[in-house]
């Protein structure tokens, strides 16, 4: 199989048909010819944009590359003028070790002793709903690219879901295919999954969020940009070949809400082909080792479109293409669908003439097919020929940078107020809240097995965690934990997360909480947090309802950073997740990624010892708005947990030193179900109970037993410390001025969870009830 | 917790720094495939036991000085056709597949997408199919040793049980009844599934090995249960090692 499809047939161009090209030399002199631009996606102003850029109309192909390359998932013109706060509001400390940051193809973090990080987290949400095995399969094909365009080798993927009800007819359809997409995508490269989420909610019915990330290490002289330079450096595409794929995936799906009225968009998603990838993964590394390319691309949205402006005008400004030299899957392609064509496992690179031979060596080894394109150019124009026909002839920049900046009218919602008003406390749903001893226990154990809280091993287990050997921790830890540097254990702890319960409430404070949440998960493990990188997900922005929550959440996410110190080096936007007019809730899926010196002084969720002291860092109110529980019980309103940054940054110091100086055996953070779930799973974690006492808590912060065990107050965690570190743990926490309180012991023997004041719970009934909700629903 | 009778000999071998060299001396090939995955974590495995991991490629037309042979897991050309049936047509396997059977049995472990590789080669029986529940399973997985005479699983015990991790998609054993009947009989049933059987396979095989013992091939992954920290959160989480320590062992003792 390998024997015949080895990159002889490079360079032999793509036998061509006669298309009635129409060249730049035919636009000139038909100025009036209709041209498709509605269908493309681009509107009347738009298209008048082209037109005058070019001082005439486009040809189909630069029609082509301009609506992909315009529209929202590419230019990001509905949120540009606000995702500008992530690097203006930047500090000397948020700087610190950022190597690369917003704009190439994900940012680069310095680790230190001469190894760099680089992480990206982005949306596959159209696709995932359309078709979920494949859009969720070349949802982790396309992040795994972007972080080998970056020089590194790809270590471990994650992935956040949010799906429809959880016994909606149509949950099972996008939950199996796209469970068994992410599975059979990233188990088939060698790349652990370490984490996510997985979040079922009636307002994600017809727009279930898919969101891969991805992460990869190098090091520092390995880092690589996406820029063509140097004039007469060789073009090359390599990879799989094109086919008629995901021909307008970024134009029409990802840029569009879905609408009834319109035919199937399935052929509009692409399809994967892990091996491809795995073996472009492998090739890479090696051309990287060899230092034979001096600029990288992946071919994603947009495909050679985006590849060619953006490298042109990354680099000296020039490129020359010939696109019969493409290989094709299908023969039949026009030159506009060749540059659309979103076909994955292909990257396109920048050769020195003297590299080439090395190149084709390297591809022949792995047996990658290639083809040369063309050369860079020093002239400011990218050029493509069709069988030497001039077809495309613009300033890239045009293309890639200096597309439509939307500045969309904003304004709070008028129906804000009224939900905010809407507390769940005294609410209908209210009623009947439990406070017996019998009530509490049978409350503790819905909570645990509703569909939010539940065990999440029917997903996980369908994902690798193993490949690779240096997976320190994975799920249900707060973190996922990847070794770096076998030698001195350097690593690094990822965590995401979101919560658009939380973000419909406040979009400001509900984008913080988000962040807040992912940096006191990865200061759980023990890691010192770094970086940040975000998935953006969001409604229409045509809608000024949902165009305010995107402000309000990236306004308060880029403040919140400068508070907590930590940059955003890379993200995505996505748009448009709305069916009919109804948006999902506004989510901000927030990653954010720290750093071990050794990553076994990590510390796992679950406590083992018997004996060992429990205590609860953090004060508790009454906050229940927005809460797992009130969710349960059918409510949305009020106000969400207030965010207290410096707490949360404090608490993250405690956990941090706590782990390095090992003196905590085992940590948890309290977030969604409070700190009922934070008990449980620590408990079932390794099936070693617990016995608890809140009283103190009840009398410190002036809260009953049943607000002490779910409300959702931030800037919590839940420790187990040896007794030989107790009174060390506690001074550090007193020196600092944190709360804490010993709330109990670690208890091996019982099998119990005793609460005072709640019926003792077993723990064998306990994870009997957290483990069967995903398997009945699912199979 | 199992205890692992951990390397015995080796360490004594190892005793002097002539012992040292002599097991570091001991060389373990690692062939990668297009698709393969585990290739560096086997090579890990080699290392941590003691001995000298060699890369080898699938395009290769020669074994070198190898003295053994680790197949990793992975998707060699993305188990497309059918898991291991391109492999097995590569270059170096059919070296390998010769070294194998000829005199000086050069061992061979075969690891998941590697047994696979295997029954493929024809150097062990039977073949793989999908799981029956039809789902990829990633999970600590316990096994029983049941022969601890094989050039792979020396330094166990028989009837050890040890905890590694299990991950594929097509791990369901299937051979015929005269065949599985025979495996039995002769011994060559090497690792059994305990407690839980992952995938269906028959009779609960989990890992078999040729007449000789010194092909073995098994569904779970021994490389990732290497290091205390890295592996299954069951046991000792080394539990694979004696894979490793075993051949070495062997080598070492066959080169005495």
């Amino acid at each position: 199989m390998t024997e015949t499809s080895t990159g002889r047939t490079a360079g032999t161009a793509t036998e061509t048909k006669k298309f009635n090209i129409d060249t730049v030399a035919n636009a000139a002199k038909t100025p009036d010819v209709d041209l498709p631009w509605a269908e493309l996606g681009l509107k009347q102003n738009e298209f008048d944009e082209v037109v005058k850029v070019l001082g005439r109309r486009p040809t189909g192909a630069e029609l082509a590359m301009y609506s992909v390359m315009w529209s929202e998932h590419c230019s990001y013109k509905s949120s540009k003028n606000h995702l500008r706060q992530f690097g203006d509001k930047v500090t000397d400390e948020m700087k610190k070790d950022m190597l690369v940051g917003i704009g190439e193809n994900a940012g680069v973090t310095n680790l230190g002793d001469g190894w760099a990080v680089t992480f990206k987290i982005e949306s596959h949400n159209s696709p995932s709903f359309v078709e979920p095995y494949q859009g969720a399969a070349t949802g982790i094909g396309g992040i795994v690219r972007d972080i080998i365009s970056m020089g590194a080798r790809p270590v471990a993927v994650m992935d956040p879901l949010r799906f429809g009800a959880i016994d909606h007819p149509d949950t099972a359809r996008v939950m199996h295919g796209a469970v068994a997409g992410i599975g059979g995508y990233g188990n088939s490269l060698g790349l652990p999954n370490i984490g996510g989420e997985m979040v079922f909610d009636s307002v994600y019915q017809g727009n279930p969020l898919v969101n891969a990330l991805a992460v990869g290490v190098m090091r520092h002289e390995d880092i690589r940009l996406a820029n063509a330079s140097g004039k007469g450096n060789k073009v090359v595409l390599f990879g799989a070949r094109t086919g008629g794929d995901g021909i307008g995936g970024a134009s029409v799906l990802a840029s569009e809400s879905f609408d009834d009225t319109k035919p199937s968009k399935r052929p509009a998603v692409q399809v994967g082909d892990p091996f491809a990838e795995k073996v472009l993964i492998e090739c890479c590394l090696e051309l990287f080792k060899g230092s034979l390319v001096e600029g990288i691309q992946d071919l994603g949205a947009a495909g050679i479109s985006c590849a060619t402006s953006e490298l042109a005008s990354n680099g000296d400004g020039g490129m020359e293409v010939e696109l019969t030299s493409v290989l094709l899957r299908d023969p039949t392609l026009t030159p506009g669908e060749i540059l659309m064509s979103e076909s994955q496992e292909r990257m396109m690179a920048v050769v020195t003439p003297e590299n080439v031979a090395a190149f084709e060596a390297v591809m022949d080894k792995w047996a990658v097919e290639y083809s040369w394109l063309g050369e860079v150019t020093d002239t400011g124009r990218l050029i493509i020929t069709w069988e030497g026909e001039v077809i495309v002839d613009v300033d890239p920049r045009t293309v890639a940078h200096d597309g439509p900046v939307y500045d969309r009218p904003y304004a709070r919602p008028e129906w804000q107020d009224a939900v905010q008003a809407d507390a769940f406390t005294g609410s209908v749903q209210d009623a009947g809240r439990p406070s017996a001893p019998a009530d509490l226990a049978a409350a503790i154990t819905e909570l645990v097995a509703s569909p939010n809280m539940c065990d999440k091993s029917w997903i996980t287990n369908q994902y690798d965690r193993y490949v690779g050997g240096n997976t320190a921790l994975a799920f249900p830890d707060d973190a996922g934990v990847v070794r770096v540097d076998e030698e001195t254990g350097l690593g690094v702890a990822l965590a995401t997360d979101a919560n658009g319960r939380y973000t419909y409430l406040d979009p400001y404070h509900g984008a913080q909480l988000a962040l807040a949440e992912a940096y006191r998960n990865v200061a759980t493990s023990g890691a010192v947090p770094m970086a940040v990188s975000d998935c953006l997900n969001f409604g229409s922005p045509e809608d000024p309802d949902v165009m305010w929550q995107l402000a309000e959440a990236i306004r308060g996410l880029s403040d919140a950073c400068m508070v907590l110190g930590i940059p955003v080096t890379g993200g995505n936007v996505s748009l448009y997740n709305q069916t009919g007019s109804v948006p999902i809730h506004p989510s901000p899926v927030v990653a954010v990624l720290g750093k071990f010196d050794d990553v076994a002084r990590r510390t796992p969720s679950g406590w083992k010892e018997d004996g060992q002291a429990i205590y609860l860092l953090g004060t508790t109110a009454a906050e229940l708005d927005g809460s797992e529980w009130s969710n349960m019980r059918g409510h949305l309103g009020g106000l969400p947990p207030k965010v207290d940054l410096a707490a949360e940054r404090a608490l993250g110091e405690i956990l941090i030193n706590a782990s390095r100086d090992g003196m905590v055996d085992s940590a948890h953070d309290l977030s969604e179900g409070g700190l009922a779930a934070a008990l449980v799973e620590s408990s079932l974690r390794y099936g070693t109970g617990a016995r608890i006492a809140l009283q103190d808590v009840l009398d410190r912060d002036g809260v009953d037993l049943f607000t002490a065990l779910f409300s959702e107050t931030q800037g919590r965690a839940l420790v187990a410390v040896p007794r030989s570190e107790e009174i060390r743990f506690t001074d550090m926490c007193t020196a600092r001025g944190f709360p804490h309180l010993r709330i109990g012991v670690v208890d091996a023997e019982g099998g119990t969870l005793e609460i005072t004041g709640v019926e003792t719970m077993n723990l064998d009934a306990l994870r009997e009830a957290h483990e069967a909700t995903l398997p009945k629903y699912f199979g | 917790m199992t205890e692992l009778p951990l390397i015995g000999e080796a360490i004594a071998v190892a005793a002097d720094a002539a012992g040292a060299r002599r097991l570091a001396g001991a060389k373990i090939g690692v062939i990668t495939f297009p698709g393969t995955l585990d290739d560096r974590d086997a090579a890990r495995a080699v290392r941590l036991a003691g001995a000298t991991p060699v890369e080898l490629w699938h395009a290769d037309t020669t074994l070198g000085d190898v003295d053994a042979v680790v197949i990793p897991g992975g998707f060699s050309y993305g188990d497309y056709l059918r898991a291991g049936a391109i492999a097995r047509f590569a270059p170096l396997m059919s070296k390998i597949i010769d070294a194998a059977n000829s005199d000086a049995r050069l061992p061979v472990l075969g690891i998941c997408n590697g047994f696979q590789i295997l029954t493929e080669s024809h150097l062990l029986p039977g073949s793989m199919v999908k799981n029956d529940h039809l789902k990829f399973m990633c999970r600590d997985q316990v096994l029983c040793v049941e022969n601890n005479t094989t050039a792979w699983t020396r330094d166990y015990a028989a009837g050890q049980e040890i905890t590694v991790p299990l991950k594929n998609q097509d791990g369901q054993y299937i051979a015929d009844e005269k065949t599985l009947d025979a495996l039995e009989s002769e011994g060559r049933v090497v690792f059994r599934y305990v407690g839980f059987n992952p995938n269906g396979s028959r009779r609960d095989i989990a890992g078999i090995s040729n007449p000789a013992g010194n092909v073995v091939g098994l569904m779970p992954h021994p490389e990732h249960a290497v290091e205390a920290g890295f592996g299954p959160e069951i046991g000792s989480g080394t539990e694979g090692l004696g894979f490793f320590t075993s051949v070495l062992n062997k080598i070492v003792g066959d080169n005495k």
